[in-house]
């Protein structure tokens, strides 16, 4: 017989994988489907076009400085300065993400 | 007309998406070890990849199982984070074409980085690089995880190797290209700024989501953050 601490725990998991990839999807498809092939109105377009900037800014700022719910300065400060050195310079997309894992990497090392 | 935007087709979008599909692997193999380290054995992150497919969001639910959270929990912290595709789905819709089935295929393959490969500036999206760099994408995400739940603790520690900062990165290099405007001053309430709405966007998003972070459970913020883009309301595109 199997032990039911175990057995909840694996129904939590797939519980979760379900209903997160089906809300997932829900939320994805909401727009193509719903709204068809007809544009968005003038004002709104005004709008989503900078939906944007402002989630990815808002993904590189958290990633940057978020460690959990703290803010902190650690290596990635470095390498994400890094990458936007590599991007001034016009660096392919490949070469920016290795040199902010390198950069970041190396001063984990140094630092120990 | 739609899907009718320019000369760009699946060819392109797969190439484009190669540099982040290398990275998307790499990020999916530290999602592969980390799901099996907490517990949610090697064929629910594999189905969670194929289904899911959002790296921040699977992320975040393995993260609160690990710590003892909740389904409910872990489902409300993920789909928060995916939020955001639907404002995103709504900046697509009006370039796809078929019907429901097309239609569906088409969001499933968008992500963060489809999405923006397939963006061709002036609110115009691609759809066949859409689901060309998705479908990259999705095989870089899925591969990565297959391995990392294979080869589990084999591996070296994602932090050490610099991983987690290379999403920002990547973020960062998507972002650039976004802000370039022919617009050179904003009014926000009245008050004109000196720089692109696309530029005021990204830093008050920026700003809001370090400001909430502190506060607010995981994923929170970036949705927040989609509200800077609110300060478009006055404006004609």
């Amino acid at each position: 017989m199997p032990d039911r601490p175990r057995e909840a725990i694996v129904t939590t998991v797939w519980i979760v994988v379900i209903v997160t990839g089906i809300g997932t999807l829900a939320l994805k498809a909401a727009g193509p489907v719903a709204l068809g092939g007809r544009p968005l109105p003038e004002r709104l377009s005004g709008v989503v076009t900078l939906v944007g900037p402002a989630l990815l800014a808002a993904l590189v700022a958290i990633g940057t400085l978020a460690d959990g719910q703290r803010l902190v300065i650690d290596a990635r400060v470095l390498g994400v300065a890094a990458a936007a050195v590599a991007i001034r310079l016009r660096a392919p997309v490949l070469v920016v993400v290795i040199v902010a894992a390198a950069v970041t990497a190396g001063v984990r090392a140094l630092a120990g | 007309m739609a899907g009718s935007a320019g000369e760009r087709g699946y060819r392109y979008g797969l190439t484009a998406s190669i540099p982040l599909s290398v990275a998307v692997f790499g990020f999916g193999i530290s999602y592969g070890v980390l799901a099996l380290s907490v517990g949610m054995g090697a064929f629910a992150p594999v189905v969670m990849s194929a289904t899911t497919f959002a790296g921040s969001a699977q992320f975040a639910a393995a993260s609160v199982l690990g710590a003892g959270g909740s389904a409910a929990t872990a489902i409300l912290a993920a789909l928060m984070l995916n939020a955001r595709y639907l404002p995103l789905g709504i900046t697509v819709a009006p370039w796809l074409e078929g019907g429901f089935w097309n239609r569906l295929l088409h969001a499933q393959l968008m992500v963060d980085e489809s999405w923006a490969i397939a963006a061709e500036g002036q609110g115009r999206w691609n759809p066949r690089v859409l689901l060309a760099a998705g479908f990259g994408i999705w095989v870089a995400w899925m591969t990565g995880t297959v391995i990392g739940v294979l080869f589990g603790d084999a591996l070296g520690d994602p932090s050490s190797l610099g991983l987690d900062a290379a999403f920002p990165a990547l973020f960062l290099a998507l972002l650039v290209p976004q802000l370039k405007s022919e617009e050179r001053e904003t009014s926000v309430a009245g008050l004109r700024v000196g720089a692109s709405p696309q530029v005021v966007a990204a830093l008050l998003g920026a700003a809001i989501a370090l400001i909430l972070t502190p506060f607010t459970p995981a994923g929170v913020p970036i949705i927040c953050a989609g509200a800077a883009c609110l300060i478009g309301l006055g404006r004609r595109s």
